[in-house]
């Protein structure tokens, strides 16, 4: 299960409407740690399929849910529960760390 | 995600992966040591990663982008049979005859020298709502964020080449950019100062540091100390990007490899040998000086051939090999 891409125009269905938890990885093309932790994005979609939807937002081209969320540092990784905001985390983090917060959420 | 798993013992493991690092595995890995090098699982390539053109890296006449020019050493690292492993490494010890270092996805690592180059991670000033606001308007990587507050006042604290790059760049977004500094001038290159002190958009707060940060979900001003007469202003900056030096990452280390009161690896005199026999270190973790790409490079072919000598002393090495650095 690769990660899927979301947008402004699919923000409401993939994130909101979620029937499991969500991570968003708020990204650029330009920015290099971004580039660094999209690897890591990848290996938690394969580790958590099924139990958590894992999502990549491109903050040059969705700049409505980019600001709506007042991102500004990338990486930002969100975690959503319920169409809510629970966890954000700014800058990269080991994948151990990542899936730590994820079955924090889980575990409710 | 490989689990726990137990390997035989190599010659070499490089913990690191800027500038310094990866000359060491481009220097071990042809003199046919096969080093494992610990990148890192999102700091590899160093502090160059958030850096924009670099300028004085000698054989790039026109400026190379700090992640090519690291992006490059990896690969020649590689091309001689470097091997990359892009995790962090958590624990080391590095007392005995084999040094045991493992990562943060529990692979443990065996080697019977190890080359040190964590580098330096940047330093914060230390204020209550600095880590609040982190990621709210507070940053450290101007190439990251700086996107992000397009025709707004940007603040830039530091006076060294690192802030004046950053300010300079962030020209490109900022409505103005002010730079603070504790001193009446720069401590830049020349040629990184006189860019800033001509460039229209920069403005600057000299004897000036930053004693407060306001703001409840976001930056909404700073709250500045004049160094000289002890005044207090405001400064209307809704960004505030930190660029004021680096500390080494130096943490793991300690209570094993003698390290000096400000956290520096302390090597042998020219040498790269630390205390440890078979730990050697180079690079920022070392450097309370120069602190350059190029001498974290050219301290990386130290290590790297100081860890040569200290193996073939061991007879691991064929001789051949050594004769040939």
């Amino acid at each position: 299960m690769a990660a899927v891409t979301v947008t402004d125009a699919t923000w409401a269905e993939v994130v909101v409407g979620s029937e499991v938890p969500v991570l968003v990885d708020f990204w650029a093309p330009w920015c290099a740690p971004c580039r660094q932790v999209a690897p890591i994005i990848e290996e938690l979609a394969v580790q958590f399929a099924g139990r958590v939807t894992v999502a990549k937002l491109n903050t040059d081209e969705n700049q409505q849910v980019t600001a709506a969320y007042g991102i500004v540092s990338i990486p930002t990784i969100n975690i959503y529960s319920g169409g809510e905001l629970v966890r954000s985390i700014v800058g990269g983090r080991p994948r151990q760390a990542l899936a730590k917060e994820l079955e924090d959420v889980l575990a409710g | 995600m490989s689990n726990e798993h137990n390997e035989g013992v190599r010659d070499l493991i490089i913990v690191g992966s800027g500038p310094a690092g990866y000359t060491a595995a481009v220097y071990a890995a042809r003199a046919g040591l096969a080093p494992l090098v610990v990148a890192g699982a999102f700091t590899a390539g160093g502090a160059l990663m958030n850096t924009t053109e670099v300028e004085n890296f000698p054989g790039f006449p026109e400026g190379i982008l700090g992640p090519d020019l690291m992006a490059g050493m990896q690969q020649q690292a590689e091309r001689f049979g470097a091997e990359i492993e892009w995790d962090d490494a958590t624990e080391l010890d590095l007392t005995g005859d084999v040094k045991v270092v493992t990562t943060s996805e529990g692979a443990v690592h065996r080697a019977r020298a190890v080359i040190l180059a964590t580098g330096s991670a940047y330093r914060e000033l230390g204020l209550p709502d600095e880590k609040r606001l982190s990621g709210r308007g507070v940053s450290w990587c101007a190439t990251c964020d700086g996107f992000f507050f397009k025709d707004q006042h940007i603040a830039v604290v530091g006076g060294g080449d690192s802030a004046v790059e950053e300010a300079t760049f962030l020209t490109r977004f900022g409505s103005k950019v002010t730079m603070i500094h504790r001193r009446d001038e720069l401590r830049a290159s020349k040629i990184m100062a006189d860019r800033a002190l001509s460039d229209p958009k920069i403005t600057f707060a000299w004897n000036s540091e930053v004693v407060g940060i306001t703001g409840d979900e976001k930056v909404a001003s700073l709250t500045l100390r004049d160094t000289v007469t002890g005044e207090e202003r405001e400064l209307d900056a809704t960004a505030l990007f930190v660029a004021i030096g680096h500390e080494p990452r130096t943490e793991l280390l300690r209570d094993q490899v003698t390290l000096d009161a400000e956290g520096y690896i302390v090597v042998e005199g020219r040498s790269t040998r630390t205390n440890l026999p078979g730990v050697f270190a180079c690079g920022d973790a070392v450097d309370h000086t120069y602190r350059q790409a190029i001498t974290a490079a050219g301290s990386g072919c130290s290590a790297a051939l100081d860890a040569q000598h200290y193996l073939a002393a061991l007879g691991d090495v064929p001789a051949a090999l050594v004769v040939e650095a």
